[in-house]
């Protein structure tokens, strides 16, 4: 056992070096991007799209603490989404517009959603927890549209941005993009704190072996139950920044394909690495961007209708691009990064 | 008053159920026996349903255009199977999860590419138009009664089919232990394809049965798949005759919910506030019901015993 478990081991410490590289140059890259936004002209363009990468970084982080560590299938993560969403705008209608107030109900109403929800859920295994999850997700989505005091199935459009301490220092986009860049830096801080823990351990343990955990003295449950607390909190505070950037929360932001996205984001960058979850959102939300025009510009061979009419479609390139990247390339983007390592 | 119109509900509710079952019975196969998850059962109930418009424009007749529809949903379903689904059977929930989440948005775009983003209808076959009186003075749609028909009968013939037939007791075997029916000298590989065909087949018809109803747009099999989903995680995923029951309670449940919770809510609470959360309530219902079933019973009411 000792000696499997040492020859498992080396291959990883010499990985360690390299692999650190990888979360460096992409918040280097985030902080570098603004300077380069403002010299392409297109600034609000790029920030924005930018900042609804960061933000989904930070939901799909979210959700890798307990898919990528835990291998909980959590089919209902846009539920959090929702609710940091709605905590932001539901507030805000009656004049609560402080996020020093806003973000800390939605991480508590998160949190205890979580707790609920994860208590019941976490009784079931394997297929039923994916789809019992999925029915809570459902049924938040069901409750925000019958919400008709606060837009129903519509949504209901934000005044503003949220204040900080007073000040409306978040109505200016660079400002907002810091704020944004900063969350996701302290998420992926306490992520990977809570990853190295003696918990984290335990819960990677549970991952691989949840019997053998328990015959050694501990209680898997429990500690399941906490890491899907602490990640239903962190896609709420996605969810807060979500309702900032769009200022519009509308049920649309939990629906089951939205979560589908987020296990797509996870699975893509490449599971239990949190930075993996990061790039994988960044490559999910730039490519379902830019798809399109790659697809107008590749199809130069063709004739402009057609072309155009390909552009429109691009979700008929962008499915079977997802079937080939789950067939073809296990271990998501961070895994094609390793493999030369091992080759 | 009330006591007609929860009769028109619970006959509403027993033709939305049956259209449950007949979707989900394919889906809990597929699921009991292949451990697939096939989220890309939804999109062979709209495929049916596009199929049956597409047949029924061409030939002008609704009985032709459900013929033609039925093999096509088969062939259809069987060549999803060679091209994508066959890869994924040894994969984990996850990568099934996925790839088939990846069918999904191909084929809602595909039906778009192929008819256009805007909904189709298709008429109500001439022969079953019109309402017939089931009470007094009570009008009831000969169609929705012909769909209630027509979904008892395919349960009746899937009870047959399931429990009397050869296929049937592979399937079954199929369901409890897969490995060791192809340790048998089974060819496992070909019973997955029959089981895959089949349920692709039910979904299709569904699709098409309801095709004059409802209207025919892409997206639409996403929420029912949903609410397939539900049934069979409460029937006991690989059970035909939980599936049966708990999408007659599905249906039931959630179309006298609709109309009944704001009044049953009435009887605790003021007025204004009872429709307010009798309408909030309503649609969270089978939700809520599905996780009082798996709090209780964690793996549905009726488990197939592996």
């Amino acid at each position: 056992m000792t000696e499997l478990a040492e020859t498992q081991a080396a291959p990883m410490s010499s990985l360690r070096p390299r692999l650190k590289i990888v979360p460096i140059v992409l918040f280097a890259a985030f902080a570098a991007a603004p300077l380069l936004a403002m010299a392409s002209g297109a600034e609000g363009y790029v920030l924005s799209l930018l900042t609804r990468v960061m933000i989904f970084g930070i939901a799909a982080m979210a959700l890798d603490l307990i898919l990528g560590y835990g291998a909980l299938v959590s089919f209902g993560h846009a539920a959090f989404l929702g609710i940091g969403g709605y905590a932001v705008g539901i507030l805000a209608s009656h004049g609560v517009e402080d996020a020093l107030v806003q973000v800390p109900v939605a991480l508590a109403a998160s949190a205890l959603f979580a707790l609920v929800t994860g208590a019941i859920s976490l009784r079931t295994k394997g297929v039923y927890f994916i789809m019992i999850t999925l029915a809570f997700g459902q049924m938040l989505y069901f409750l925000a549209t019958s919400l008709a005091a606060y837009g129903g199935d519509d949504g209901m459009t934000l005044s503003s941005r949220s204040l900080v301490a007073g000040s409306r220092i978040l109505e200016s986009d660079f400002a907002f993009y810091w704020v944004c860049l900063l969350c996701l830096l302290g998420a992926y801080a306490f992520s990977r704190s809570v990853v190295a823990s003696r918990f984290g351990r335990v819960l990677r343990g549970t991952r691989e072996n949840a019997v053998r955990m328990e015959a050694i003295g501990f209680q898997p449950f429990r500690f399941q139950l906490v890491a899907y607390v602490v990640s239903g909190m962190l896609a709420g505070l996605a969810g807060c920044l979500l309702a900032n950037q769009a200022e519009f929360v509308s049920p649309a932001f939990m629906t089951w394909q939205r979560s589908g996205e987020l296990i797509f984001m996870v699975v893509l960058g490449g599971l239990g690495s949190l930075h993996g979850a990061i790039v994988g959102a960044a490559a999910f939300l730039l490519l379902e961007e830019f798809l399109p025009e790659i697809l107008h510009g590749l199809s130069f061979f063709l004739g402009d209708a057609t072309r155009a009419h390909l552009a429109e479609n691009w979700k008929m390139v962008f499915g079977p691009l997802l079937i080939l990247i789950v067939l073809f390339a296990r271990g998501g983007i961070m895994g094609l990064l390793r493999r030369p390592h091992h080759g | 008053m009330n006591a007609t119109l929860l009769f028109v509900q619970a006959l509403n509710g027993l033709q939305f159920g049956l259209i449950l079952f007949l979707i989900a019975a394919g889906l809990t196969l597929v699921f009991g026996v292949m451990d697939f998850i096939n989220l890309a059962h939804g999109v062979q109930y709209m495929v049916g349903a596009y199929l049956v418009a597409a047949f029924a424009a061409w030939t002008g007749s609704f009985g032709w255009a459900l013929l033609l529809a039925l093999p096509s949903a088969l062939a259809f379903g069987l060549l999803l199977e060679v091209l994508v689904f066959r890869h994924l059977y040894d994969r984990d929930h996850l990568d099934q999860v996925l790839a088939t989440f990846g069918v999904i948005l191909f084929l809602n775009q595909g039906v778009k590419f192929v008819w256009g983003a805007a909904p189709l209808s298709v008429p109500v076959p001439e022969l079953l138009s019109g309402s017939i009186e089931i009470a007094s003075g009570l009008l009831y749609p000969v169609y929705r009664l012909a769909i209630i028909a027509a979904g008892l009968v395919v349960a009746a013939l899937l009870y047959a089919l399931v429990n009397h037939t050869r296929v049937g007791m592979l399937v079954r075997a199929g369901a409890s232990n897969a490995a060791m029916v192809s340790a048998l000298g089974v060819n496992i590989q070909r019973l997955f394809m029959v089981v895959f065909g089949f349920g692709a087949m039910l979904a299709g018809f569904a699709g098409a049965m309801v095709a004059p109803i409802l209207s025919v747009e892409p997206g639409m099999g996403d929420n029912i798949l949903i609410l397939a989903f539900v049934v069979i995680v409460i029937g006991g995923i690989g059970s035909i005759r939980g599936a049966f029951l708990a999408a007659l309670l599905i249906g039931l449940v959630d179309t006298v919910g609709r109309s009944f919770a704001p009044n049953l809510l009435r009887l605790v609470l003021d007025p204004a506030a009872a429709s307010q959360t009798g309408r909030a309530l309503a649609p969270m219902l089978i939700y809520i019901f599905m996780a009082a079933v798996l709090f209780f019973r964690p793996s549905g009411l009726f488990p197939v015993k592996r």
